[in-house]
């Protein structure tokens, strides 16, 4: 392998590493939302900084392989990719954390039947899963599996959608569930960028592979292959 | 294409039995800036010099198929004023040792029997100093010997000689590979300003090079043209595999 090539597993293996940190992130952050367990919330705060010390390693990376080797064709578009999703990746962790500290400040509880009628956890795990499976179209550059992400964030759109309709009823039934209803309605919001932060990241793998720009494409046409 | 300047149609060189560039077609278009670039023996020198017609210097050597400079195959043309309107600019700069400054960028006139005033000599000096962003460096000092400059003012002077003759065409064939980096940056900011009078093909083996000065690029391998494109797309997604492997240094 050329030098070039090596920095650039390194910094694959890399991305890979943070994307999985996210992903624990996201996991914890749910499971403390569901068991309304702070200590685990509070775990979650302190590790965004290593999502943080990720970032900022991956872009010095970035940087010096730009200054020293010069990338060009499928490397350079492969640099511009990474700097892409390390920020997309860097964001999520951001939600994650967010989740988390909404478990840290609630004073109660979130009720299970708000998160039933909300279709909030069906949102978080899809949300999970779409990250995860780009994480595997990136690890195999499988640009097929990339583009199945933008149809698959359109059930996190309409659970989005739906969701004033949900919470308003359920303030409606019981109105000490205003606080802990306000906090499903943000995460649910928080949740929705999740699916456009994978997009993002789903659109850098496409173009990095074929070198096809898909971004500012309506969303039906983004997953067809001659986009 | 009307704005075509050079044209090459199934050409082809040989050195003896070797077939060294195999039915390569391009059109070169006025004011481009070319960059000719392939691992070493592609046989992009080789169709450089098939171009002025220098290659058939070389003992053994032959070529087929047609080079059109406006339209008229150069091989119909008288040889010598194929290379007075296609000029070179070599690796190494190569002043006349023993002729000044002005003598040297007049040599062209003056080795073809072509007869000066010297106010048409000040001027074409003038000129073609001016052009070559080196006037300004020797004005006091045109009766110096060409080989006080340094290496990077030499090749601006090679390039000054060439532009004197007033060429259609300039070819260089890695003019910058015996330059340091500030030479060099100068030679490519001179190509810029060129540009806007000449047309340029340049071989390099320097691939940032040919991506910084050049406004399309052609690639050679085993003495075909595998591609040739628009720089920028040649940099960042060439269309080609093995133009990729070549410039990523992922070449076998």
């Amino acid at each position: 392998m050329t030098p070039l090539e090596n920095e650039i597993t390194a910094l694959k293996k890399e991305l890979i590493s943070m994307w999985i940190l996210v992903q624990s992130q996201l996991n914890k952050a749910k499971e403390a939302m569901i068991q309304f367990d702070k200590d685990l919330a509070r775990e979650v705060l302190i590790k965004e900084k290593r999502v943080n010390s990720f970032e900022l390693k991956i872009d010095r990376d970035c940087e010096n392989i730009f200054a020293l080797h010069c990338p060009v064709a499928i490397d350079l578009r492969f640099l511009l990719a990474a700097l892409k999703i390390n920020t997309n990746l860097e964001r999520t962790g951001d939600i994650a954390a967010s989740i988390a500290l909404y478990v840290v400040e609630s004073p109660v509880n979130f009720d299970a039947d708000i998160l039933e009628k909300t279709s909030l956890i069906r949102m978080y795990d899809e949300a999970v899963n779409i990250l995860m499976d780009t994480r595997t179209a990136f690890e195999k550059e499988d640009t097929v599996l990339a583009r199945s992400i933008f149809k698959r964030d359109d059930v996190l759109d309409a659970i989005n959608d739906s969701a004033p309709i949900s919470i308003a009823e359920a303030i409606k039934a019981d109105i000490k569930t205003l606080p802990e209803a306000l906090y499903v309605l943000s995460i649910i919001r928080k949740l929705e960028r999740v699916g456009d932060q994978s997009k993002n990241i789903a659109e850098e793998i496409i173009f990095y592979v074929e070198a096809k720009i898909l971004k500012h494409f309506e969303s039906g046409k983004k997953g067809k292959s001659e986009a | 294409m009307e704005n075509t300047i050079v044209k090459a149609e199934n050409y082809n060189s040989y050195f003896g039995d070797n077939h060294v560039v195999k039915d390569v077609n391009i059109s070169i278009h006025k004011n481009e800036v070319i960059a000719v670039m392939g691992p070493s023996g592609c046989g992009k020198t080789t169709f450089l010099r098939g171009i002025n017609r220098m290659h058939e210097l070389i003992p053994g050597a032959t070529s087929k198929g047609k080079i059109l400079l406006d339209g008229e195959n150069v091989y119909d043309m008288n040889a010598i004023y194929v290379r007075a309107k296609i000029g070179m600019v070599f690796q190494r700069p190569n002043p006349f040792p023993n002729l000044s400054i002005y003598e040297n960028v007049v040599a062209g006139y003056l080795l073809n029997g072509i007869k000066l005033s010297k106010a048409d000599k000040d001027a074409i000096v003038e000129k073609s100093l001016t052009s070559a962003a080196l006037w300004k460096e020797v004005k006091d000092s045109l009766h110096k010997k060409g080989t006080f400059l340094s290496g990077g003012q030499q090749q601006r002077l090679c390039i000054a000689r060439a532009i004197a003759m007033q060429p259609e065409l300039i070819l260089f064939d890695e003019p910058t590979s015996a330059l340091d980096p500030i030479s060099t940056s100068s030679v490519e900011a001179l190509f810029h300003e060129l540009k806007a009078n000449y047309t340029l093909i340049i071989v390099t083996h320097n691939m940032q090079q040919a991506a910084r000065v050049s406004d399309r690029t052609a690639f050679f391998y085993m003495g075909e043209l595998v591609e040739f494109d628009d720089t920028k797309q040649m940099f960042t997604a060439p269309r080609d595999q093995r133009t990729q492997n070549y410039i990523t240094g992922r070449f076998s």
